[in-house]
């Protein structure tokens, strides 16, 4: 048996680059984020959308996105869009991937989100002769937000922890790099141990955010301008 | 290459997936029911072991925990292929998030039958086992399910520790060939026929234990 | 005075800032039927919750059978009540609830066989036997293999106090046990009380907004309010001749309309 001891020193030598690895992981979930809440959106206003050919076909198309593995939608893209001549980078990729696959989650909180709305608000909205448009700008979604927000956030944090699968296209996140340090130093548990760490505390913090962020929105919705 | 070939060569793949889901599965039940119960029933200290397993694998992302299993655990003389780190790893991801699933379950059965089977003066084994148990099994079907897919989406992970899965298998044929478009699309429907199977199952397994228990299964 | 086979003495019970019963005395005897009336949130239904082991005291004593229901000796010393004392205590109580809680995975015959078969240990067959007997006595004999989301509410009750005398209590606590029913429905299960009343020696002890019924059954009828004891008496006493102000006040608003 080798004896393994924790390497202080070795944690600390390689920590900083760990750390610098972090902006990226964190440049991916903020990017795909911010792409997931406007397919989400766009899904679940389409669900909702008059035609039944749409609404069905958009249904099984999330459906599709949500039981299929992450990490063959990111090879998916990766192979794939080049053969259209489009040639991403890793980062946007991956952000797409994210974006795309989480939006199809996010949709459905969208949807019952707005579906949660007292169906009283559309007839009033109606009597009142806003347009559908104005309807979900004004009066449904500012309602709708706030319930919203708990599972938004966790999607987000679950995004956050699937980052690590986009090292399999070669961007150097945070786990990227520690298998590289760990495969040139022949020890793993020091980058290994303290990516996982890493991970638990940007979750706990965002966590914690989130229930914030929830706890301060104004409870009566607000104005969208 | 012909695309009868790459669809035998994926199928070979998709074997390997199943027989990951085959095993993980069940560990993953196992882990949920044992720190479900011992999270909800257990004295203090050993509650603080379940809060500390189930914080760690749902606060950490699966593939590092799969990593830090198959790279680390030999340094402390545990040596592990690479099937069994893959089965570990994920039963015990799907398993800590299954936790919640058993407690949340449990804690949705009406506080009026934990009163009632005290009334009765059944023990608190007797409680849990004939009374609050059958009648929550029924609300984590759906759950369940819905991990069962997780854990099939996840298995694709084992595929970067050099497990042929589906996965694997997809990945070298689109290195060697350039019919990447064909074989990841075979792959994806693969995955998604898995998946609704799955979600067939589950749905079955609702309406007949929900049909043992008596209709609806909850009172009201 | 006969042997009380219910007393409380000195009971103090609190919910967070709030007392339900400071210094609370209580004693009920052998085969006597009180009834416990008053407006909600009195503690009445405390009251047998308490005695059901389903809420604990913060003070003072309770006996029940000549046995201290929440202590127990131990070293010539009263400590506090052990599982295993509850256990054997809580043989002597039966309770029917305001809602029903039955077992909704089990057939009625299961819900009133699995106690005295499990806790008991009866065989099947003896309480198999007890079971069709009793749902004889509340006359849903042909429900046996039904479920009890099939049922009316005054079918459930009615399988709740089978399921309550499968496990033979000397004392019955029923809480409320109308209250949750459609007021159809209420006279089917309060016959199936008076013919227990009539016909066995039993204890029992009733929370209820039946003013009749009360009257009609009732060894002796309590006005509760505020966690005490207002006034008590003989029900003619009470509904006829109510000397407290509170109790006048309460039985105007109820028997009034």
């Amino acid at each position: 048996m080798i004896q393994v001891t924790w390497d202080w020193a070795f944690a600390w030598e390689v920590l900083p680059m760990i750390l610098s690895a972090a902006k990226i992981t964190l440049l991916a979930t903020l990017l795909g984020s911010v792409l997931a809440i406007a397919v989400g959106l766009v899904f679940a206003l389409l669900r909702r959308g008059r035609s039944k050919p749409i609404r069905v076909g958009v249904y099984w198309v999330m459906e599709f996105i949500r039981s299929t593995p992450l990490l063959v939608q990111i090879f998916f893209l990766y192979y794939v869009m080049p053969e259209f001549g489009i040639s991403m980078s890793p980062l946007l990729t991956g952000v797409l991937a994210l974006g795309v696959h989480y939006g199809a989650y996010l949709s459905e909180v969208f949807r019952s989100g707005i579906e949660g709305v007292d169906k009283g608000q559309w007839e009033a909205s109606r009597a009142l002769n806003l347009s559908t448009l104005d309807t979900y700008r004004d009066v449904i979604l500012p309602q709708a937000i706030r319930p919203m927000i708990p599972a938004t956030g966790n999607y987000i944090i679950a995004m956050f922890k699937e980052t690590p699968q986009l090292s399999a296209i070669t961007l150097l996140e945070m786990l990227q790099v520690a298998k590289i340090i760990g495969s040139e130093n022949f020890r793993y548990i020091e980058p290994f141990t303290m990516v996982g760490v890493l991970y638990l505390i940007f979750s706990v913090v965002a966590a914690y955010g989130i229930h914030q962020v929830e706890r301060r929105f104004p409870k009566e919705g607000f104005n969208l301008k | 290459m012909e695309f009868g070939e790459i669809v035998s060569v994926l199928l070979q793949g998709a074997i390997v997936t199943i027989k990951i889901v085959a095993m993980a599965l069940p560990l993953a039940a196992l882990m949920a029911f044992i720190f479900g119960l011992i999270r909800l029933y257990a004295p203090a200290p050993i509650k603080q072991i379940a809060v500390l397993y189930i914080e760690f694998f749902r606060g950490t992302s699966a593939l590092i925990q799969l990593y830090w299993i198959y790279f680390v655990l030999p340094f402390f003389g545990i040596s592990i292929d690479a099937m069994t780190a893959g089965v570990v790893a994920l039963g015990l991801n799907i398993g800590a998030y299954g936790t919640e699933v058993v407690r949340g379950a449990i804690q949705s059965v009406p506080k009026g039958q934990y009163e009632a089977s005290v009334a009765l003066n059944f023990t608190s084994t007797q409680r849990v086992w004939h009374i609050i148990l059958p009648q929550a099994l029924v609300n984590m079907i759906p759950p369940f399910g819905n991990l069962a897919i997780e854990l099939v989406k996840a298995t694709s992970l084992v595929s970067l520790i050099t497990i042929g899965d589906l996965t694997f298998k997809a990945k070298a044929l689109a290195d060697m060939t350039l019919q990447v478009g064909e074989i990841f699309g075979v792959v994806l429907v693969l995955y998604f026929l898995m998946a609704q199977c799955l979600s067939l199952f589950f749905r079955y397994l609702e309406k007949r234990l929900s049909r043992g228990l008596g209709r609806g299964g909850i009172d009201q | 005075m006969k042997k009380p086979i219910i007393e409380f003495k000195n009971v103090q019970k609190r919910f967070g800032d709030t007392t339900i019963f400071n210094d609370f005395s209580f004693r009920v005897e052998e085969n006597e039927i009180v009834s416990i009336i008053g407006p909600s949130g009195s503690g009445k239904s405390t009251l047998l919750r308490i005695l059901m082991t389903l809420e604990g005291i913060d003070g003072g004593y309770i006996n029940v059978n000549g046995e201290s229901l929440w202590h127990m000796p131990w070293n010539g010393a009263y400590v506090p009540a052990s599982n295993k004392h509850l256990h054997k205590m809580r043989n002597h109580l039966g309770m029917v609830f305001q809602h029903f809680n039955l077992f909704p995975h089990m057939t009625v015959k299961r819900n009133i066989t699995e106690a005295p078969m499990r806790v008991k240990g009866l065989s099947r067959q003896e309480a198999e036997k007890a079971a069709d007997d009793l749902l004889e006595l509340v006359g849903l004999a042909d429900k046996a293999d039904s479920y009890p989301n099939d049922l009316s509410g005054g079918q459930k009750q009615r399988v709740g106090i089978a399921r309550a005398l499968a496990m033979r209590p000397s004392i019955l606590l029923l809480d409320e046990i109308t209250s949750a029913l459609d007021p159809e429905l209420v006279d089917e299960v309060l016959d199936v009380i008076r013919n227990l009343a009539k016909e066995q020696s039993f204890t029992m002890l009733l929370v209820t907004h039946e003013m009749y019924f009360a009257r009609e059954i009732s060894d002796r009828v309590c006005f509760f309010d505020n966690g005490a004891i207002v006034e008590e008496g003989k029900p003619e006493d009470i509904f006829t001749a109510p000397k407290e102000v509170r109790t006048k006040a309460f039985l105007n608003a109820y028997l009034g309309q």
